[in-house]
C-alpha cells in the first residue's frame, strides 16, 4: 500500500475520466455515461482504500506524496490526509457516484458528465493538498465546472445564480491569493526559504508577526466564509442551490460547502493559530447568528429547495461554532458534522429533485398529500428529515451534540442560543413536511408515482450511513480525534488559549 | 438472569425491523400479533430481570449492562448502556405490561385500516424507545429514548394524516416537546461541564457526585431538566400539545398519551432525585407547577364535550399530581400514582375507544347516552376506571392519591387544599362523563335521525369517518378489545395492593433508589385518616353534584360548562395568536426584508454601483462581469500593496 500514489490517483482518476468523456463522440450517450459511472466507482473504491489503510493512531499526515513542481518558487505537488480530511475524502468519493447514478441530466449528458468529473477531481484535490499553491489551484478549479453546471443545466434563473455564485467566490479567492503569496514571501523574508509547503509554514510560527498574521488570517477567512457560507455572505447560496440541477445541489451542499469549513480548519487554525484564537469570538458569533438566522428564513420559504438551502446556512453555523470553540468534542463534532451534513442534505436535495421531476414544481403550496400518493417516497423523506432535525440515533445528532456539549465550556451563552436552532429545525422541516406530504392529495398530486427501485437503491446507502453514524460513530470519531487534538495543541502552543479540562470530581471552574 | 436485560428493548426493536421489511407481507392481523408478542416477550424478559434483581442483596440492586461505547470524544465518554435498578425495572414492568394489553387491543381496534402494519411498526418502535428511555444508564441514552418516543408520538398522532387536524396536532406535539428538549439538552451540557460525565450510576456518576455541585449549578440543572419534563409530561406552560394529540387513534392515546410516554418527565425527576435534594428551591417549583397544572387541567375537563378530550385534560391533571408528589419529596407516591394511573387511564381510554368504535366514530358525548345496556362489558369496566380515578376506596386511585395528599399536607396545607379541590373536580368531571355516555337518555338515535334528515353536510368536521354513512345502533366491541379492558379493570380495581403495608410494598422495593431522601411523614395516623376521609368525602360530593346535574337534570347543564373552560382559558388560542401573529411577522420580516432586500440587496447594490460608476467613468462599457472583476482585481492589488507596505517588504 505504501508505495501506491493513492492520493494522486484520487485526483488524477476523475480528471482523466473527465478528459475521456470530453473526447468521446457526442452521439454515444450510453458509452459516456458508462465511462463516467465507472470512473466515479473507481474513485469511490480508492477512497475506501484510503479509509481502510488509514492508521488510526497517527495524528499526522498519512499517504503523503511529494513531487517537485515549480522548484524556483518552492511549489510542490504535496498531498496527504489526516483525520480531518479523511472522511471528507471518503464522503466525496461516495457521494459522486450517487449523484451521477441517481440523477440524469435533461440534455447534453456528455458535457454534463465531464464537468461533474472535473468537479470531483477539484474537490478531492482541495481535501488532499498540502501545498498552498496546489490548494489554491484546486480551490479555483472547482468553480469552473460548478459555474457551467448551474448555468447550463439549472432551472429558470440559472444564469443570474451562476454568475452570483462565481463572483462571490472569486471575491473571496482574490483575498486568499493575496494571503497565500504574503505568507510565502514573509516566511521567505524571515527564514530565507521560499516554500508553499503548508506543514513547514504552519510549524514556523513566529516567522510572521502576530499582527500581520491576523490580517492574513482575515484574507483567508473571507474566502472560506463565502464558501461556507457564513452570515452575512450567504446570499449566493439559496440562489445557486435553487437554480442548480439536482446533482449540482447535492454536490454543492454535500461537498463544496465543506471546502470553506475545511479551509478554516486546515488553513485558518493550522496556519494562523494565534489569529484564529483572536478572531474566534467574532466567528463564533457569526456562526450562531447563522444558525438562528438560517432557520428563521428557512421557515418562511415557499420553495422547497430554497428551504433546504437555507437549512444549510443553519447547519453550517454549527460547524463554525464547533471549529472555533477549540475543544476536542466540539472540533470532532464539527468535522463529523461536515460529513453528516453532506449525507443528510445531499439526500434531501435528491428527494426534492425527485419531487420536482414528478410534479414539475417545488412550490410548497402546490404540493400536498404526497404521503398518500407516494408512501415510500414519504417514508424515506421522513427518515432524512428526522436526521436533519437531529434526532438521536441518526447521524446529525451526534455531530450537533458534540459541537454543543464541546462548545458549552468555552462559549456558554452562545451554545445555549445555538441550541434554540435545534427547535427551529423541527419547526421549518415539519411544517414543510405537513404541507407537502400530509392531507388529501388534490387531482394534480394524486397520481404522483412512488419511488422507483433505482431511486431507492440510490437512497439506500445514504440511509444506511445515517443510521450507522448515528448508532455507532466510534470508528469515525476515533480516526478524527488524534488530528483534532494535535490541531488544538497547536492553537494552545501559539496563543493564550487552553482547553478547559473537565474532571470527574469537582467543578472545572 | 440480570443479563437478560438487553432482550427487553431488543425484542420490540426486532419487531420494528421485521415489520419494516416484511410488514406488508405479514399484513393483517399477522403484523399485529407479531408486534404484540414482541412487547409481551419484553414483559417476560422484564420479569426474569426483576427476579434476578430480587435475588440480589437489597442494597446491591444496581446493575449496569454496557452494550458498546456510543460517543467517545475527548473527556466525554457515553456508553450505550442499560441500568437495572428497582426504579427502572418497575417502569419496565408497567410499560411492557400495559403496553402488551394495548397492543392486543389495537389488533381489534385497527381492524380494516389500510395501514394496519404501519401502525404496529410505529407501536413497536415506540415500545423500544420508551424502554431505552427508562433503562438508559446515562442522560444521553435517556434522551435517545426521549426523542424516540417523541418522534413516534408524532407519527402516531398524525397517523390519519389525511385529516388536517391530525397532521397539525402531530407537528404541534413534536415542536412543543422540542421546546422542553432545549432544557434537557442544556442541562446535559451543564452537567458535563460541571461533573465530566452523563452517567447516572457508579462512583463517578452524576447521582453520586451531585453534592460537589454549587447550589446555583445544581438548581440550574434541576430546573432545566424540569423544563424538559414539563414538555414531555404536558405541564404548564407546555401542556398545549396533549389535548390536540387526541387526534391519534385511541390506543395511541391510551399507550403514549396516558400510560407511558407522558410519565417520562416524572420518571426523569425521580431518577434525578439526589440532584433535587441538593438543588434548593427546585422541589418547590416542581410542587407548585404540578399543583397548578392539576387544578388548571381539571377545570378545563369539566366543560369538554369530546369524550377523549375530557380524558386528555384529566391526564394533564393527574400528571400534575405526580409532579406535586415529586415536589413534596414523595417519590414513591409519584411512582405509585404513575402505575395506578397507567392502569385506570389506559382502561378509560380503551373504554372510550370501544365506545367510539361501537358508535361508528362518534366522539361527542352529547350524542351518546344509555350505552351501558348495549355495551355491557365496556360500561362495566369503564365504571371501574371511573371509581378508581375518582378516588373511591378501595379502588387503586384512592390509595395512590391519598399518599400524595398526605405528603402534600405535611409540606404545605395550601398544596393539599389545591390537591383536594382537584380531587373533587376529578370525581365531578369523570362522573359527568360516565353519566353522559352510559346513563340517561339515548341521544344517539335522535342525533342520527336529525343527521340523516339534514344530510351529511352538517356533520361536524371532527368526525369525518361518520360523514359517509348514517350510524346504526351502537354495538359492543369484539373480544380482542374487551379482553384487555377486563384485565385492566381488575388491575385498576386492586392496583392499590402494590403499596399496601404488610404485603409486597413498592416503597420497600424502591427504597434503595432514594436512601434517606424520601420524605418521612411527620403527621400521625389520626391526621392521616382524617385527611383520607376529607378526600373521600370530596370525591363523593363531586359524584353527587354531577349526578344531580347530569342524571337528575336539577339544573341546565350548559350553565356548568362555560365557554371559557371548554376553550381551556383561551391559553392555547393566545399562544397560537402570538406565533401566528408577531412571531410570524418577525420571521417574515427577517426573510423578506432583511435577507431579501437588505443583505442580498446590498450585494446587488454594490454590483450595480460598480456598473454605474464604471459606465459613467467610461472605463469599460460592456457591462457587469468585467466591471466587477476589474473592481475585484483593483481591490486585490490595493490590498497586496497595503500588506507589502505594512510589513516593510518594499
Amino acid at each position: 500500500m505504501e508505495d501506491l500514489p493513492l492520493l494522486s490517483a484520487l485526483v488524477v482518476a476523475p480528471a482523466a475520466g473527465a478528459g475521456t468523456v470530453a473526447l468521446m463522440p457526442r452521439d454515444r450517450p450510453n458509452a459516456t455515461r458508462t465511462v463516467a459511472v465507472l470512473t466515479t466507482l473507481v474513485v469511490a473504491v480508492l477512497s475506501v482504500l484510503v479509509l481502510v489503510a488509514f492508521d488510526t493512531t497517527d495524528a499526522g499526515f498519512q499517504f503523503t506524496e511529494r513531487y517537485p513542481w515549480i522548484d524556483d518558487f518552492g511549489i510542490a505537488w504535496y498531498l496527504g490526509v489526516d483525520g480531518i480530511s479523511l472522511f471528507l475524502v471518503v464522503l466525496t468519493g461516495l457521494l459522486f457516484p450517487i449523484a451521477v447514478i441517481g440523477v440524469r441530466p435533461h440534455h447534453d449528458p456528455k458535457a454534463y458528465l465531464a464537468w461533474l468529473l472535473l468537479l470531483e477531481a477539484g474537490c478531492l484535490g482541495v481535501f488532499v493538498a498540502l501545498d498552498l499553491f496546489v490548494f489554491f489551484v484546486m480551490f479555483e478549479i472547482v468553480l469552473v465546472p460548478m459555474y457551467f453546471l448551474i448555468g447550463g443545466w439549472g432551472y429558470g434563473e440559472r444564469v443570474y445564480a451562476a454568475l452570483k455564485f462565481f463572483l462571490f467566490t472569486m471575491l473571496g479567492s482574490a483575498f486568499m491569493l493575496v494571503g497565500i503569496l504574503a505568507v510565502a514571501f514573509l516566511h521567505e523574508r524571515a527564514t530565507g526559504v521560499l516554500t508553499f509547503d503548508l506543514v513547514v509554514l504552519a510549524e514556523a510560527q513566529g516567522a510572521i508577526a502576530a499582527t500581520t498574521a491576523r490580517w492574513l488570517f482575515l484574507a483567508f477567512a473571507i474566502a472560506f466564509a463565502v464558501k461556507v457560507p457564513v452570515f452575512p455572505l450567504h446570499t449566493w447560496l439559496p440562489d445557486a442551490h435553487t437554480q442548480a440541477p439536482t446533482a449540482g445541489s447535492v454536490i454543492l451542499a454535500g461537498v463544496m460547502l465543506k471546502l470553506g469549513t475545511y479551509g478554516f480548519l486546515r488553513f485558518g487554525l493550522y496556519l494562523f493559530p494565534e489569529a484564529a484564537a483572536y478572531f474566534a469570538p467574532a466567528l463564533v458569533t457569526l456562526g450562531v447568528v447563522g444558525i438562528i438566522y438560517g432557520a428563521v428564513v428557512a421557515a418562511m420559504q415557499r420553495d422547497l429547495k430554497r428551504l433546504v438551502a437555507y437549512s444549510s446556512v443553519a447547519h453550517l453555523g454549527f460547524i463554525v461554532l464547533g471549529t472555533f470553540a477549540f475543544t476536542t468534542p466540539a472540533l470532532s463534532g464539527g468535522v463529523m458534522q461536515m460529513v453528516n451534513h453532506g449525507i443528510s442534505t445531499g439526500a434531501l436535495f435528491l428527494l426534492v429533485g425527485m419531487i420536482s421531476d414528478r410534479r414539475h414544481t417545488r412550490e410548497i403550496s402546490k404540493l400536498n398529500g404526497l404521503q398518500k400518493a407516494a408512501p415510500l417516497l414519504a417514508g424515506v423523506f421522513t427518515v432524512v428529515m428526522l436526521s436533519s432535525i437531529g434526532l438521536p440515533g441518526l447521524n446529525n445528532f451526534v455531530g450537533e451534540f458534540l459541537v454543543l456539549i464541546g462548545s458549552f465550556p468555552t462559549r456558554r451563552w452562545w451554545t445555549v442560543v445555538a441550541t434554540v436552532g435545534v427547535i427551529l429545525a423541527a419547526v421549518y422541516l415539519l411544517w414543510a413536511y405537513q404541507r407537502v406530504f400530509h392531507g388529501v392529495p388534490d387531482d394534480e398530486n394524486a397520481s404522483t408515482p412512488d419511488m422507483t427501485r433505482r431511486e431507492l437503491a440510490v437512497m439506500a446507502p445514504l440511509l444506511a450511513a445515517m443510521v450507522f453514524l448515528g448508532v455507532y460513530p466510534k470508528p469515525v470519531l476515533d480516526r478524527i480525534e488524534p488530528a483534532v487534538d494535535r490541531l488544538i495543541a497547536h492553537v494552545e502552543d501559539s496563543s493564550g488559549f487552553s482547553q478547559p479540562q473537565i474532571v470527574a470530581e469537582g467543578r472545572s471552574e | 438472569m440480570l443479563s437478560a436485560v438487553w432482550l427487553i428493548p431488543a425484542l420490540p426493536l426486532a419487531g420494528f425491523l421485521i415489520l419494516l421489511f416484511w410488514g406488508r407481507k405479514l399484513g393483517e392481523p399477522g403484523a399485529g400479533w407479531l408486534a404484540t408478542s414482541m412487547v409481551a416477550g419484553s414483559f417476560l424478559a422484564g420479569l426474569v430481570t426483576f427476579a434476578g434483581l430480587l435475588g440480589q442483596d437489597e442494597h446491591h440492586r444496581q446493575f449496569v449492562f454496557t452494550l458498546f461505547e456510543w460517543l467517545p470524544s475527548g473527556g466525554l465518554s457515553v456508553d450505550m448502556g442499560l441500568l437495572v435498578d428497582p426504579l427502572s425495572i418497575t417502569m419496565v414492568l408497567f410499560v411492557t405490561g400495559v403496553g402488551s394489553l394495548i397492543h392486543l387491543y389495537s389488533i381489534g381496534y385497527m381492524h380494516g385500516d389500510p395501514r394496519f402494519h404501519t401502525f404496529f411498526l410505529y407501536l413497536n418502535l415506540f415500545a423500544f424507545s420508551m424502554l431505552m428511555l427508562v433503562l438508559g444508564d446515562n442522560l444521553l441514552v435517556t434522551f435517545l429514548g426521549w426523542e424516540g418516543v417523541g418522534a413516534c408520538s408524532y407519527f402516531l398522532v398524525s397517523f390519519w394524516f389525511e385529516r388536517r387536524s391530525a397532521a397539525v396536532a402531530g407537528k404541534k406535539a413534536f415542536v412543543t416537546n422540542r421546546v422542553g428538549d432545549l432544557g434537557f439538552m442544556v442541562a446535559m451540557f451543564l452537567t458535563f461541564a460541571s461533573l465530566g460525565t452523563l452517567s447516572y450510576a457508579g462512583e463517578g456518576g452524576v447521582l453520586e457526585n451531585v453534592a460537589s455541585l454549587s447550589g446555583t449549578t445544581a438548581l440550574a440543572i434541576a430546573l432545566l431538566l424540569f423544563v424538559g419534563a414539563a414538555g414531555k409530561s404536558a405541564q404548564l406552560p407546555l401542556y398545549v400539545w396533549l389535548p390536540d394529540a387526541m387526534e391519534g387513534p385511541t390506543p395511541v392515546s391510551a399507550l403514549i398519551h396516558a400510560a407511558t410516554m407522558v410519565t417520562a418527565g416524572v420518571y426523569l425527576m425521580v431518577r434525578m432525585n439526589p440532584l433535587l435534594d441538593v438543588a434548593h428551591g427546585a422541589l418547590t417549583v416542581i410542587a407548585v407547577v404540578g399543583a397548578a397544572t392539576a387544578l388548571f387541567a381539571a377545570t378545563c375537563a369539566v366543560a369538554q364535550r369530546d369524550i377523549k378530550r375530557v380524558l386528555a385534560y384529566s391526564t394533564v391533571s393527574q400528571l400534575g399530581y405526580m409532579f406535586l408528589a415529586v415536589g413534596v419529596g414523595a417519590y414513591v407516591a409519584a411512582i405509585f400514582h404513575m402505575i395506578t394511573h397507567a392502569f385506570f387511564k389506559a382502561l378509560l381510554f380503551l373504554g372510550a375507544g370501544s365506545v367510539i368504535h361501537g358508535m361508528h366514530d362518534e366522539q361527542d358525548m352529547r350524542r351518546m347516552g344509555a350505552l351501558r345496556k348495549l355495551m355491557p362489558v365496556t360500561a362495566a369496566t369503564f365504571i371501574v376506571g371511573w371509581l378508581a380515578i375518582a378516588g373511591v376506596p378501595p379502588f387503586s386511585g384512592f390509595w395512590s392519591k391519598d399518599e400524595i395528599l398526605a405528603a402534600a399536607w405535611d409540606s404545605s396545607p395550601v398544596l393539599w387544599a389545591v390537591g383536594v379541590v382537584t380531587a373533587l373536580l376529578t370525581a365531578y368531571y369523570m362522573s359527568r362523563q360516565v353519566f353522559l355516555v352510559f346513563y340517561g337518555e339515548a341521544r344517539w338515535s335522535e342525533a342520527a335521525r336529525g343527521r340523516s334528515a339534514e344530510g351529511a353536510l352538517t356533520t361536524p368536521d371532527h368526525e369525518p369517518a361518520a360523514a359517509g354513512h348514517a350510524p346504526s345502533t351502537p354495538h359492543e366491541s369484539p373480544g380482542l378489545m374487551t379482553g384487555p379492558l377486563v384485565v385492566l379493570a381488575v388491575l385498576a380495581a386492586v392496583g392499590g395492593v402494590l403499596n399496601l403495608p404488610g404485603v409486597f410494598t413498592l416503597e420497600h422495593f424502591l427504597e434503595p433508589v432514594f436512601e434517606d431522601r424520601l420524605h418521612e411523614l411527620s403527621i400521625g395516623t389520626g391526621i392521616q385518616l382524617t385527611l383520607a376521609a376529607v378526600t373521600a368525602v370530596g370525591a363523593a360530593m363531586g359524584i353527587l353534584v354531577a349526578r344531580a346535574i347530569y342524571l337528575r337534570g336539577a339544573a341546565p347543564a350548559e350553565r356548568f360548562e362555560p365557554e371559557l373552560l371548554r376553550r381551556a382559558w383561551r391559553y392555547d388560542e393566545a399562544l397560537a395568536g402570538f406565533f401566528g401573529g408577531p412571531a410570524r411577522a418577525f420571521a417574515n420580516f427577517t426573510s423578506r426584508v432583511l435577507d431579501g432586500r437588505a443583505i442580498d440587496g446590498a450585494v446587488n447594490g454594490v454590483a450595480g454601483l460598480v456598473r454605474a460608476s464604471g459606465s459613467r467613468l467610461r472605463v469599460v462599457q460592456t457591462g457587469y462581469v468585467r466591471n466587477y472583476a476589474l473592481g475585484l482585481a483593483a481591490g486585490a492589488v490595493a490590498l497586496l500593496g497595503f500588506f507589502l507596505l505594512r510589513t516593510g517588504l518594499v
